[in-house]
């Protein structure tokens, strides 16, 4: 009898197990329909407004005659200027907190207080930066001060992801170069950072994807406005493309819905291609090392 | 003698270029200061400045006040709507990604070979990557209509823009970061744990449920606590699918504004330096912003209470 109830107990775990196994694919399953359901009804929305004439016109109050021109152009002078600002100050931070800092009370403040706003959200940074950028430095709603908050926003991404990297290269290359008679700076800079350049590389152009895609901080720098020109300058006013892209959406009519889905296509295929790059990068400093 | 000096200069130099890497480095805790000092500054600004009908805002009407209609007359503003709002959406949110998140969490650590891992860890990956904005238009123009049509079916009134199909696909976009972090709790657990219980003749499901699990609980917890933090701070998907109507309520088919919408809908319109409007949003700038510190320091907590554990 005992054997008989263990034998359909057997059994039935093992229907468990299969089913328990069932679930877990399933659930992986739903992910990976719900982005194809995505990447679908982005192309199948926005295919057809998708050419030349709309990556090459202004906003319009008519879709047919409506582009992304200047979000185009805003968006890539936001990102230059934040690449510009936020390499130099989170590869120095990096190096500072990794290699040359002692083990202080003030120091170990220095990384946690960085991991936590890391988890700031995003509007957050929008706001600080519409204050102390645009109002209080007297910026008004320009390039420079969307820069500089896009720059406040992923300097967390770009430190920790350079601590990564410089932490990844082997403690005895530093030791190496000290006993040839290196001092530090030199071993760092000599050594270490050519080393930790491809983890770098890769944790920058994956802050700047994300940057390309936020919306809600921008907003809160440049508002909803309508620009019918090419930005000439840092101090010019601006739109960027998720900006533009919300615009679209929120408008009633359909044919905007398509506008939206085409100026989504085209941001996603910037990322796309961002994130290939990272990769080539990766794999030739690979390489090359 | 000659090298003496040398070296010395370039003590010097170098001692200089360090002091100018950890000035750099401080600038971190300069926007930490900027973050706190203009929340607080604007907040009490907030509580000073006149409402148009001449009363000012009392901080305990802020906190529990149940009607926010700062753009209306008669001006009123608790917070509770945007804060019931906003939680609504993250409570949907978060059931999405304890059930994906943690059973492909599950799955890659317990199960999965190595080539399905390479298959699966890039698609988390493009989740993870994709613009709020899009997962937005998403929510709008792919969830919703699905979601209309089945409240149709089933005789439910629903209304265009609901916190259910923002929740929804919110929780997919929080979804690789639950599994990602939950993984790697998982992976970190011993596996003599695993062949104990295998010995002990446990079958798959039992080891991964009743040992490993378990056993990564405080990973998990945190997986959950940062992945709230993060659906509780995100914007687009809530201003462009949830809608604008500050509705105290519970019911996910209604529609509502989470707090991050509301600041995006006033930051829309340019709400003029010095104005109640304008102080308004770093007034529910700073409730968001304790709300998602506090939940970031409680995960932090608990994942290094795990990596203590093994």
């Amino acid at each position: 009898m005992t054997t008989a109830n263990s034998d359909t107990k057997f059994k039935l775990r093992e229907k468990v197990d299969k089913i328990v196994n069932l679930f877990l694919g399933f659930s992986i399953l739903i992910a990976f329909a719900t982005l194809l359901a995505l990447v679908f009804d982005i192309l199948n929305d926005g295919w057809k407004w998708f050419d030349w004439q709309f990556i090459n016109s202004y906003p319009s109050r008519k879709p047919e005659i409506a582009g992304i021109k200047a979000a185009l152009f805003g968006t890539m002078w936001v990102m230059s200027i934040t690449a510009l600002l936020s390499i130099p100050i989170g590869v120095c931070t990096a190096l500072y907190l990794e290699m040359f800092a002692d083990d202080t009370r003030f120091n170990r403040f220095i990384k946690l207080n960085i991991s936590n706003l890391a988890g700031v959200p995003s509007i957050i940074y929008g706001i600080i930066g519409m204050a102390v950028f645009v109002e209080f430095f007297q910026m008004g709603r320009v390039i420079l001060a969307g820069s500089l908050t896009m720059t406040l926003l992923i300097l967390p991404i770009i430190i920790i992801a350079s601590q990564e990297a410089i932490k990844q290269v082997p403690s005895y290359y530093l030791d190496a170069a000290l006993a040839l008679g290196s001092t530090k700076w030199q071993a760092v800079v000599k050594v270490i950072i050519p080393q930790a350049i491809p983890g770098i590389v890769s944790g920058f152009i994956l802050a700047m994807s994300r940057a390309i895609g936020e919306s809600a901080p921008m907003i809160a720098i440049s508002a909803l406005v309508y620009i019918t020109f090419l930005p000439e300058g840092p101090l010019d006013r601006f739109t960027v493309m998720p900006i533009q892209i919300y615009n679209w959406i929120s408008q009633p009519q359909d044919d905007f819905r398509g506008i939206a889905a085409a100026g989504i296509i085209l941001l996603l295929i910037m990322l796309l291609s961002l994130n290939s790059f990272a990769i080539f990068l990766r794999d030739y400093f690979q390489k090359r090392n | 003698m000659e090298y003496t000096e040398y070296t010395k200069s370039r003590r010097q130099k170098e001692k200089f270029a360090v002091l100018i890497l950890r000035s750099i480095s401080l600038l971190s805790v300069l926007t930490t200061i900027a973050i706190l000092f203009f929340l607080s500054f604007e907040t009490f600004n907030f509580f000073t400045t006149e409402m148009e009908d001449g009363r000012f805002v009392k901080p305990w009407d802020f906190l529990f006040g149940t009607k926010w209609t700062p753009l209306f007359k008669p001006q009123s503003f608790g917070i509770l709507p945007l804060v019931a709002g906003t939680l609504l959406v993250t409570v949907i949110a978060v059931t999405v990604a304890i059930v994906l998140g943690l059973s492909t969490a599950v799955f890659l650590s317990e199960y999965a070979p190595e080539n399905v891992r390479r298959v699966i860890k890039p698609i988390l990956e493009v989740l993870a990557g994709i613009p709020t904005v899009v997962y937005g238009y998403f929510a709008l123009t792919f969830v919703t209509p699905i979601l209309m049509n089945l409240s149709d079916v089933f005789g439910f009134s629903m209304i265009i823009f609901n916190a259910l199909s923002a929740g929804l696909v919110m929780g997919i976009m929080i979804t690789p970061m639950v599994s990602t972090i939950s993984e790697d709790a998982l992976i970190s657990v011993p596996q003599h744990l695993r062949d104990a219980s295998y010995a002990m003749g446990a079958k798959k499901f039992q080891t991964a449920f009743r040992v490993v699990v378990p056993a990564a609980l405080s990973g998990i917890a945190a997986s959950l606590v940062l992945g709230i933090s993060r659906a509780i701070g995100e914007t687009m998907i809530v201003t462009v699918a949830a809608g604008s109507t500050p509705n105290f309520t519970f019911n996910p088919l209604e529609s509502i504004q989470a707090m991050t919408a509301f600041i995006v809908q006033i930051s829309l319109g340019e709400a003029p330096h010095g104005s109640l409007e304008y102080s308004t949003i770093f007034a529910v700038g700073l409730v968001l912003f304790i709300m998602t510190l506090s939940l970031n320091i409680i995960g932090k907590w608990l994942v290094s209470k795990y990596s203590e554990n093994y």
